[in-house]
Formats: C-alpha cells, sequence, structure tokens
C-alpha cells in the first residue's frame, strides 16, 4: 500500500486539526510496554518459581524417557536374554513413574498458569478500564469511542493469546532445549559439538524473524483498530445508513481497510512462514550430520548403536521446540506491539488533575464565580477570551447566544471536564482545581442533551443519579419531572428494559430519564445544556414547574435555545463571542431593548 | 468455496510432509541395522544424503504449504468478514436494537480471527497429525502384527475420554467466547458514555458492572483451562504410556529373537514419533472445539432472518401520495402495541404535522414510510403501493429522514451530506446548505473538507441538525420527513429555517414531527396521535379552536394545574 493509495483512501474522511497518529509514538512506547509487562506479571513471581520448578520435573521425567529406552535396549534386552529380567522391569517401572510426574506436573502446570493468566488479564483489564475513566474528558475528545474499544478488545486479547498459550509453550521448549543440550554433552561431548555446528544458523534465523515478526505485527495491530473504529462507526450510525442507501459506499469503505488488514496479516504470517520451514531444515541437517559423524564413530567402535539411537532422539527432541519458541516469539510480538498501544493510553496523565491535597467542602452552598477565565481548545483560538461571571449560590442563570458563543464551553468548565488557561472557576470560593473528584461531583452535576442511556432497566438509569436510591426515591424522582405517567404505562415500569442505547425510549423520554437522575443525584450546582429541547409542551411545563420547585435552593445555569426554559431564570446573561454582552434580570432586559429583548419578542411571536 | 484449489494443495502437500516425517526414522533404524551394523562406510555416506533430502523435501513442502496457506486463510477472513459486513448492514434495525454492538465486534474480530487461525494451522496439523498416527499405527502392524494390535486396542479408552473432555471444553469456550462480547459491550457502552458517568462521579458504580462481567470472564477462561489440564496432558503422556507396554512386549520378543535390535529400534522411534503428534491432539481438538464455537457465533448472525427484504416493483412516475391504513406496531419485546388502527392520508405535494405527547410513537410512524422498520399490521402505501412491494432502494430514495438524532459520521463534511446522493455537485451541496441554514459549513476550517463526527470537530446541536436537514433535502426526495429536526435550532434559525423550506417543500410531500406552534405552521394539516391512532386532523387553527388537548399540547398559554392535579391523584 502506497502513500498515494493511503491518501485516496483517506480523501473522503475530510480534514483535521493536528493528525497525531500514535503510530509515530510507538517505538518510544517499546520501554513502557515492556514495563507493563513487567509490573503485571510481578504479583506472581513467586508463584512463577514454583511453576518453573514443575517445569523442570515435568521436562526431566519426560527428558528421561529415552534415556530409559535406551537403557531398555542397552541392558534390559541383552540382559533378559541372559534370563535376567530385572533390569527390564526395573527400567519400565521407573518409566512408569517418570510418566506420572510428568502428568502430573503437566496438569498442575496447566491450572495454576490458567488461573495465573486469566487473573492477570481481569488486572490489564480493570486498569485500562480505570484509566479510562480517570483520564479527562478531554482526552476522550480526542482519542474517541473507536480506539479505545480497540485497546480494550482486541489489544488485551492479543496480550491473552500470549498470557494463556505462550508463556505455557515456551517455559516447556526452553527447558527441552537446554536440557536436550546437556544430555547431548554427556551422551558424547564429541559428537554434541558437532550437533551444535548448526546452532549458529538457527541464531541468525531467529534474529531475521524477531525483527521482521516485529515490523509486520506492529502494522497488523495498527490496522485492526482501524477495522474496529470503522464497523463501529458504521453499526453505531445504521440507522442512517440505511435510511440513506449507503450500504455499498460504507461497504466499499470498510473493504478497503479490511483487505489492508488483511494484507498486513498476510505478511505477518508469511514472515513466520519463511522462518519456520527453515527451522525445521536446519534440524534435518543436525540430524544428517549426527547419523553420518555417529555412524563413523559406530563403525569405529567409539559409540554404541543405543547411544547413537538416543543421540538422535535428543537432537530432534533440541529441533521440536524450536517451531513452539518461534510460535512464541511470534506471539510475544503481537503482545508487546498490543502492549505498546496499551501503555501508550496507561502513560496519558489527564489533563484535569485531582489535587494533591483537596480543600475539604462536605457541605457547599453553590456560589459559582468565573475570575478571569481565559480558555481555548485550539492555541490561538479563544472560545472565552477574559470571562468574568459570579453566580451567587441559589441563583438561576440562563446563558443565551449564538451558536459558537461559548455556552457550552461555560458548561464544561463548571463541570470541570476542562480546566481554563487562565484564571479560574471557583465553587464557594474554592478552586475547582482544589476539590477532589468525587467532592465535586457531589455537588455539581452536568446534564447535557447527549441524554445517554445505559443498558438496563428504566430503575438503573434513574439511579444511576444514586446508585443506593430505594425504588420509593426513584419514583419520586420520576414523578418530579414528569416521567413517572410514561414509565408507569409501560409493560413492566421501571424494570422495562430500554434496549441497546435507550433505543426503546423516544428521545423526549430519555430526556426525562436523565432528568430524574439529575433529581435523585441531587446537586447543588446544576446546569442544564439544551437539555430539554425534544420535550413535547406540557412535559417540558411539567419539567419547567418541577425547575421552578427543585431549582428554588439550588444554583443552575440553564442553557437553552428555548426561552420558555429560559422564563425560570432570576438572570439572563447575553454571550457573544465568549464575552458577556448583556447581564440582568429577565424582565429588565426585556424592556431593554437588546439582543435579549429581539430573541424574546421572535420566541413569542413563534408561540402563536 | 473459492479457495478449494489453495486447499487441495495443501491437503496434497500435507501427506508428503507426513510422508517424510515417517520416512526419517526408517531410514534412521535402516542405517543403524544396515551401513552401520555392516561396517559400510559408504552406505552411512549414501543413507545420510538420502535423509539429507528426505529433510529438504520435508521444508520445501512446508514452506510451499505455508505460504499458500497464509494467503489463502487471510483472504477467506477478509471474505467472511465482508459478507458478515453486508449481512449486518443489511439486517434491520430491530436486529440492531437487540444485539449488543460488542456482541457483534467481538464476532466479526475475535471469531473471525480465530477462525482463521485454525485454518491456517490447526486445521491442517490436526488433519496431518491424524493421518501421521493412523500410517504410523498402520506400519506399526505391518511391522509386528501382535504389537501394533496391542498399540491399536490400547488407543479406544484414551478416544472417549478426550471426545467426552473435548465436548465439555467446546462448551466451556461458548461461555468465554459469550462473555468476551458482554465485556467488550460494557466496555464499549462506558467508552460512549463517559461524558455522563463522569458528570455524576460514577466511576466507581460503573466500573462495578465493567468488573463482574470481566470476572466472569475470568471465570470461565479459568475454568476452560481447568478441563484443558486434564485433556493435554492425557494426551501428552498417552505415547509414553504405550512405550512402556511395546517395550516390554518387544523386549520379550527380541530376546527371544523374534524381533532383530535394529526392529526393537525401529519400533520405538516409530512410537516416539507419535509423542508430538498425539501429544499434539488435545491442544488441536480444543482449538478445533474453539473454532467450531466461533464459526457457530458467527453463523448466528449469517442465519439472523432478514425481515425488511426488498419487494419488486418500482414505481415510474412517483408522485408522493402517502397512505398509512389501519396500521399497527408492536416492539419485538413488547405485549401493547404502540401503534394500532392508525390511518393517515397525505396527499401528493401536501405537509403534514405530526403531534402528540412525549412516547406517543411519532418516531415510529415516520420510520414505517422508509421501511426501517415494517408494520405489524395493515399497510404503509406510497402512490397506491404496499412499501413492502417497492424496490427497496427506490422506496429509500423517494423518501428522506431528518432524524432527531442527528448520527454524523467522522467524514468530511461534504460526505456527510451526501450520503445519500453521493453524485451531487457543489450547488445542489451549496443549496441545500441555504434552506437549512447551514451555511457555517464554509466557515469551518477547511469547508466542506472538514471532518466532522467524534474523530473531528465537534458541532453543537443545532449545527448538527441543520446538516441531517440539509442531508434530507439533498436527496431530493418524493416525500421529506422531518423527525423532531428542529428541536435544537434558536428561534431565529427556525424561523429563517421554515421560510426557507416552505418554498422548498413545494411538490414535496412532508411529514414533520414537531413539538412548538412555530413548527407546526410549517404544515397544511396537523394529525395528532393519541393512544397510538390518529385522533385528529386538522388545520393548526381549527384544531386549537376545537380541540381541548391539542390547546393543551401545543399552547403555550394553556394552564397546566389541572392536568397536574390529575397526575398527582394518580
Amino acid at each position: 500500500m502506497t502513500d498515494q493509495q493511503d491518501r485516496a483512501l483517506e480523501d473522503w474522511r475530510g480534514v483535521k486539526q493536528e493528525i497525531v497518529e500514535e503510530t509515530d509514538a510507538t517505538v518510544a512506547l517499546r520501554p513502557a510496554s515492556r514495563r507493563l509487562l513487567a509490573d503485571l506479571v510481578r504479583p506472581y513471581h513467586r508463584w512463577g518459581a514454583v511453576l518453573v520448578v514443575v517445569v523442570i520435573l515435568e521436562s526431566v521425567a519426560r527428558l528421561g524417557i529415552p534415556v530409559l529406552v535406551q537403557r531398555v535396549l542397552d541392558n534390559g534386552i541383552p540382559d533378559l536374554q541372559t534370563g535376567t529380567t530385572s533390569t527390564l522391569t526395573t527400567l519400565l517401572a521407573v518409566m512408569v513413574a517418570a510418566i506420572v510426574v510428568q502428568a502430573t506436573c503437566r496438569a498442575f502446570f496447566l491450572r495454576r498458569s490458567g488461573i495465573i493468566g486469566n487473573e492477570l488479564l481481569l488486572t490489564l483489564r480493570r486498569r485500562l478500564y480505570r484509566q479510562f475513566q480517570r483520564l479527562s474528558v478531554g482526552f476522550h475528545d480526542r482519542y474517541t469511542s473507536g480506539r479505545a474499544v480497540s485497546r480494550m478488545t482486541s489489544d488485551v486479547e492479543a496480550v491473552q493469546e500470549l498470557v494463556l498459550q505462550g508463556l505455557d509453550v515456551v517455559v516447556a521448549a526452553l527447558l527441552t532445549i537446554v536440557g536436550s543440550t546437556v544430555i547431548l554433552l554427556l551422551l558424547d561431548w564429541r559428537l554434541a559439538l558437532v550437533a551444535f555446528a548448526t546452532y549458529p544458523l538457527l541464531w541468525f534465523l531467529m534474529r531475521w524473524f524477531t525483527r521482521a515478526a516485529t515490523r509486520a505485527f506492529r502494522h497488523v495491530r495498527t490496522l485492526s483498530a482501524v477495522v474496529i473504529v470503522q464497523f463501529i462507526e458504521t453499526m453505531t450510525g445504521i440507522k442512517a445508513v440505511q435510511a440513506f442507501r449507503r450500504e455499498p459506499r460504507s461497504r466499499d469503505l470498510y473493504e478497503a481497510v479490511a483487505l489492508r488488514y488483511r494484507d498486513a496479516n498476510t505478511r505477518a504470517l508469511r514472515v513466520f512462514a519463511r522462518a519456520m520451514p527453515g527451522i525445521q531444515f536446519i534440524g534435518h541437517v543436525g540430524i544428517v550430520v549426527v547419523v553420518a559423524v555417529g555412524g563413523f564413530m559406530a563403525l569405529n567402535g567409539q559409540l554404541t548403536v543405543g547411544t547413537l539411537a538416543a543421540f538422535v532422539l535428543y537432537v530432534r527432541m533440541f529441533f521440536d521446540p524450536m517451531q513452539d519458541i518461534g510460535q512464541f516469539i511470534s506471539s510475544l510480538q503481537s503482545a508487546l506491539t498490543a502492549l505498546e498501544k496499551i501503555a501508550g493510553v496507561m502513560d496519558e496523565e489527564p489533563d484535569v488533575h485531582d489535587p494533591e491535597h483537596p480543600v475539604e467542602l462536605p457541605e457547599a452552598r453553590g456560589g459559582v464565580a468565573f475570575d478571569g477565565v481565559g480558555f481555548s481548545y485550539v492555541e490561538g483560538v479563544p472560545v472565552l477570551p477574559e470571562l468574568d461571571l459570579d453566580i451567587p449560590a441559589g441563583q438561576t442563570l440562563a446563558l443565551v447566544g449564538t451558536t459558537g458563543a461559548g455556552k457550552t464551553t461555560i458548561a464544561k468548565l463548571v463541570a470541570r471536564f476542562y480546566d481554563p488557561q487562565r484564571g479560574a472557576v471557583q465553587l464557594d470560593g474554592v478552586d475547582l482545581r482544589d476539590l477532589d473528584d468525587a467532592t465535586l461531583r457531589r455537588h455539581v452535576t452536568l446534564l447535557t442533551q447527549e441524554n445517554f442511556i445505559f443498558a438496563g432497566s428504566i430503575a438503573d438509569n434513574i439511579a444511576f443519579g444514586r446508585p443506593d436510591a430505594t425504588r420509593e426515591e426513584i419514583v419520586a424522582a420520576a414523578r418530579a419531572v414528569g416521567a413517572h405517567p410514561f414509565i408507569a404505562g409501560m409493560e413492566k415500569g421501571y424494570d422495562t428494559d430500554t434496549g441497546k442505547r435507550g433505543s426503546r425510549l423516544s428521545a423526549g423520554q430519555r430526556q426525562l430519564v436523565a432528568f430524574a437522575r439529575v433529581v435523585l443525584a441531587d446537586p447543588r450546582v446544576v446546569i442544564l445544556d439544551e437539555a430539554t429541547s425534544s420535550l413535547d409542551v406540557p412535559t417540558e411545563r411539567i419539567v419547567q414547574r418541577a425547575l421552578a420547585t427543585i431549582l428554588a435552593d439550588r444554583t443552575a445555569i440553564i442553557i437553552a435555545h428555548r426561552l420558555s426554559t429560559v422564563e425560570v431564570a432570576d438572570r439572563v446573561v447575553v454571550l457573544q463571542h465568549g464575552r458577556i454582552v448583556e447581564d440582568g434580570p429577565p424582565e429588565v432586559l426585556v424592556a431593554g431593548g437588546g439582543r435579549y429583548a429581539d430573541l424574546h419578542r421572535a420566541w413569542l411571536a413563534s408561540l402563536a | 468455496m473459492p479457495f478449494w484449489r489453495q486447499f487441495t494443495l495443501a491437503l496434497i502437500l500435507a501427506p508428503i510432509g507426513v510422508g517424510m516425517a515417517v520416512l526419517i526414522p526408517l531410514l534412521l533404524g535402516r542405517i543403524v541395522d544396515g551401513p552401520i551394523a555392516d561396517g559400510d562406510a559408504a552406505g552411512i555416506a549414501w543413507f545420510s544424503l538420502l535423509i539429507l533430502g528426505a529433510g529438504a523435501v520435508d521444508a520445501g513442502v512446508n514452506l510451499l504449504r505455508r505460504w499458500v496457506m497464509t494467503r489463502t486463510t487471510s483472504a477467506l477472513e477478509a471474505n467472511v468478514r465482508l459478507d458478515l459486513f453486508d449481512k449486518l448492514q443489511a439486517l434491520q434495525l430491530g436486529f440492531h436494537k437487540r444485539w449488543e454492538s460488542g456482541q457483534l465486534l467481538s464476532r466479526i474480530m475475535t471469531d473471525l480471527g480465530l477462525l482463521r487461525r485454525f485454518m491456517a494451522f490447526g486445521l491442517l496439523l490436526l488433519v496431518m497429525n491424524t493421518v501421521h498416527i493412523v500410517v504410523v499405527v498402520s506400519i506399526m502392524v505391518g511391522m509386528h502384527r501382535a504389537l501394533g494390535l496391542t498399540v491399536l486396542l490400547s488407543v479406544l479408552p484414551v478416544v472417549a475420554a478426550t471426545t467426552h473432555l473435548v465436548r465439555r471444553f467446546g462448551l466451556v469456550s461458548r461461555q468465554v467466547q459469550d462473555r468476551t462480547g458482554d465485556v467488550a459491550s460494557v466496555a464499549e457502552e462506558s467508552l460512549h458514555g463517559v461524558r455522563v458517568i463522569r458528570s455524576f462521579g460514577r466511576v466507581p458504580y460503573s466500573f462495578q458492572g465493567f468488573d463482574r462481567r470481566s470476572v466472569r470472564l475470568r471465570d470461565a477462561g479459568v475454568d476452560r483451562m481447568r478441563i484443558a489440564s486434564v485433556l493435554w496432558p492425557l494426551l501428552e503422556v498417552f505415547p509414553s504410556l504405550l512405550l512402556v507396554l511395546v517395550l516390554g512386549g518387544s523386549a520379550v520378543a527380541a530376546a527371544n529373537g523374534l524381533l532383530t535390535l535394529g526392529e526393537v529400534v525401529s519400533f520405538v522411534t516409530l512410537l516416539l514419533s507419535l509423542a508430538w503428534p498425539v501429544g499434539s491432539l488435545g491442544f488441536l481438538l480444543s482449538f478445533m472445539r474453539e473454532a467450531q464455537t466461533a464459526a457457530d457465533r458467527v453463523c448466528e448472525v449469517f442465519d439472523a432472518p432478514i425481515t425488511i427484504e426488498s419487494g419488486e416493483r418500482r414505481i415510474q412516475d412517483p408522485r408522493g401520495a402517502v397512505s398509512l391504513r389501519d396500521v399497527s406496531f408492536r416492539f419485538d419485546d413488547a405485549t401493547e402495541p404502540t401503534l394500532s388502527g392508525l390511518d393517515l392520508d397525505i396527499a401528493p405535494g401536501e405537509t403534514i404535522a405530526l403531534v402528540g405527547g412525549t412516547g406517543s410513537g411519532k418516531s415510529t410512524v415516520v420510520s414505517l414510510i422508509p421501511r426501517l422498520q415494517d408494520v405489524t399490521g395493515g399497510a404503509v402505501l406510497l402512490d397506491g403501493v404496499d412499501v413492502r412491494d417497492l424496490d427497496l432502494v427506490q422506496l429509500r430514495s423517494l423518501v428522506a429522514t431528518a432524524f432527531e438524532d442527528p448520527i454524523l459520521f467522522s467524514m468530511s463534511a461534504r460526505e456527510n451530506l451526501t450520503l445519500g446522493r453521493p453524485d451531487a455537485t457543489d450547488r445542489d451541496i451549496d443549496e441545500a446548505l441555504r434552506i437549512a441554514s447551514a451555511g457555517f459549513v464554509h466557515d469551518l476550517p477547511w469547508g466542506l473538507d472538514t471532518r466532522l463526527g467524534e474523530q473531528g470537530l465537534s458541532l453543537s446541536g443545532g449545527q448538527r441538525q441543520r446538516l441531517a436537514l440539509a442531508r434530507a433535502i439533498l436527496v431530493r426526495p418524493k416525500v421529506l420527513v422531518l423527525d423532531d429536526t428542529l428541536s435544537a435550532l434558536d428561534i431565529h434559525t427556525e424561523a429563517e429555517v421554515e421560510a426557507a423550506l416552505k418554498s422548498a417543500l413545494k411538490g414535496v410531500t412532508g411529514l414533520v414531527v414537531a413539538h412548538r406552534a412555530s413548527t407546526v405552521l410549517l404544515a397544511d394539516r396537523v394529525a395528532m396521535l393519541v393512544a397510538g391512532r390518529i385522533a385528529h386532523v386538522g388545520t393548526h387553527h381549527d384544531l386549537l379552536a376545537t380541540v381541548p388537548e391539542y390547546r393543551e399540547l401545543l399552547s403555550a398559554d394553556y394552564s397546566i394545574e389541572p392536568e397536574l392535579a390529575e397526575e398527582e391523584a394518580r
């Protein structure tokens, strides 16, 4: 795939600011990925030692068997011919014992390593989940959910393959190799040296293989994320895809990435396809050399036939696990590349930190203040140049202004999704940066038009505002916002399943559920960003009325295009380009004949 | 079977490989019995060359086979992936609402990957090892009948035990794979809902849900390994057990002169050569079960019935008359219908506003026209033709919907706008943007080439809705459906849009879901939805004058006190 094709493929995606491809950063992340792996493995180092002992035992037992076979051939049978059966029976009994040891050790190893491997994956999943939830909203705006999902699924699975299958094989393989090397030397060191003549070849092959595999797998992991992102996006937007007959085009786009993924996979597997027969061939050469040289030695009486036979067995035993090692190297590389991506996420620090010495604020009155706040998403394009705004506790403030005036930004700053670059946002005079997350969230809640509904029942979704709420409290919250009638009208009432992403609910119903959540959460400061746009008029009125009571003793910041929602406000602030252009009680502004008065007039007209 | 050639080649190559693997130990036996015993130096050299040749063939065949299979299996995986993608795109919304996206994701990525690996390594190894075992055992039987038959008989109980264990392994594998999908689903949900989780400070709570599923996944994983820890060692030590048996027997036979020492060596070498094929069988059989489960899971999607299939008929000269006849609709999992006995006629070119309380089923009604869902009773007619008989592509190009939830993809603004008409010219786009008052697109940093959506520039709710509207207008449909598309617009913009829409809707049948009087005024007539049927139809002013419920629903000055009193009385 050339750069040109890459560009053609990306054309439809359009242009975006600062496209930072993480692939550039991955090489720097290699040490981080190894650290992460070491960190994950550390808690199990004691078990690791036990398992190594078990594997050694198992390998000794397994490797002992050909030795015993040789003994049978060299001593057991000749003794039998002279009438002594005890040699043979003893040897066979020892063999049975070896087999029992081998099987027991192996079963123990598999069982224990299965537990450890699955524990380790659980830890990795937990850590990754926590990290994603710890990182600030700004990170998620950049990183996108599709990529995050691919970190949590396909990358973890790549590690899984290593942990569950790789380690098992490699420990045994390495021990077999070391063990058979030692036995070869003990059996006949001259012939052993002859066999070792093939090792340098093997070393070169392995080195090439490791390097090529690393490169290839890095490519595979990057593309697998792209395939996942594309898939998730199409399926999330399937309604629009079908309604606008986009299936052929979206298939073309998916095909383009799926085929690139295929090619990357093919390339990676071809590295493997070349290395494995290579190892095999070197193994055959080793055997031939041993047989030829050993044959002549036997001819000269320097070697017994039995020793030669055993020797051939051990040379084979030496090369057999080489293929396993090759397999291991490829899953190791694949896992390390996945870990690089994961380590990249783990190394991220949230833009919004919890303070080291948080200010205690068990009870808040709810005063919010912007003190010379300057904020921009992109450097050089200030959204809020310098905002001073004081919202006394208990006030209901409406923010009005055209798109891009900075209303939503103000909401996000109060919810501390972002920190301002200059100045400070304060709650009861305390800089938000000095409050820990739990305290802030207890006092401040932001409700957006997003109205995300989680899988589960309606009750679960309302209880999201306060998970320990009783059913009565949940119903009370639903009643307060007028959601009770529709919920009660559903077949299973509060236990109705909301469907995937709340698909069983209409947009208005989703908003009501989200509202009930806020009521239940009972914060001192409520921010409503376009939270009522999908409600019909009577429902909105119920919400309105509920707001009047709910917000009576709370601080509220309301952003709405519908001035009906604004009506409950004590104070209206009109924003333009991040600056306050009008500020006052609604009735004063209406009388004043400014922008708000215009808006108000237009709104009245629309109600006709 | 598009790849039969490659598979045949691999199947031909595989026995050659097995043949070499069997030949080499035989040659080794011969060299011991022949040249070494006889002191024939030249013979040793010849035999060595022969073994080297066999080794070269072995490696060469292996290389060729892997090379072919690599390409083949990757291509096969990609093909199935694309077929699955096609199927998912063709499946109706009802399916997508039911299936968690993580389950779909784990099928199209994890399961297909697993299948590919099995095809590439597992399947052939399984075949080769089985062939290897059969060949070796046959040779053994040929070499020494009694010993060979002993080997053969002793296999039976192991086969029985293996079958049982492999079956159990398969059941647990299914659990593991399903739970992997569950974990993916929760992970995806938590990432999409991260802003809500954050703003309520519910990270620990949402973590619990994730953790519960992850722990269940771990438990299944541990279970699976427990079964493997019995199955694998059993098969791994089985050849050694046989060896004891055979050694005992052959030693006696050799001592009695029934076998030569060379024969015993060959026999034992053969038996040892079974160590790997038999030992690996445990892993391979479990791998096969896993692959089988993966295939089952993928097939579940392939087997899902497509209920919304294209009809045959095409309308030659569409006018845009829409009729809903005694329409009822019930969600799959509901017992009560959402709509029942709904009748509505919309003349070509007419615009109807559809009003109703929150959750009254307005969005459901409009989704029936382009067949995003199908009626469960009655019929929807377009120009007198049941939409189920219509060519789906034609139907969906005649009916365009601007959704209340404007779905924007991570693509350029242009690509997002031309979703329904890829060949639209810049002038068409400008016109649509004008009507939707979405001129702001030109002010974006890269104009129409700016990337939007999750991976691009974020827009406000109002901006997104205007893009959704422009997208629908651009299709130049005969029937334009606005599903509460103007709710997030401010009053000035809404007025602008409505003025432009009025002219744009000339000659186009319009169906507008509305909450506000201002939006209703776009329409010629208003249909009011109550309890799943159309209760009232008329002009806005007629309804205001004659229908109290309508007044309550639409008029701003209506008092809510009586209703609240009633509500509290409940």
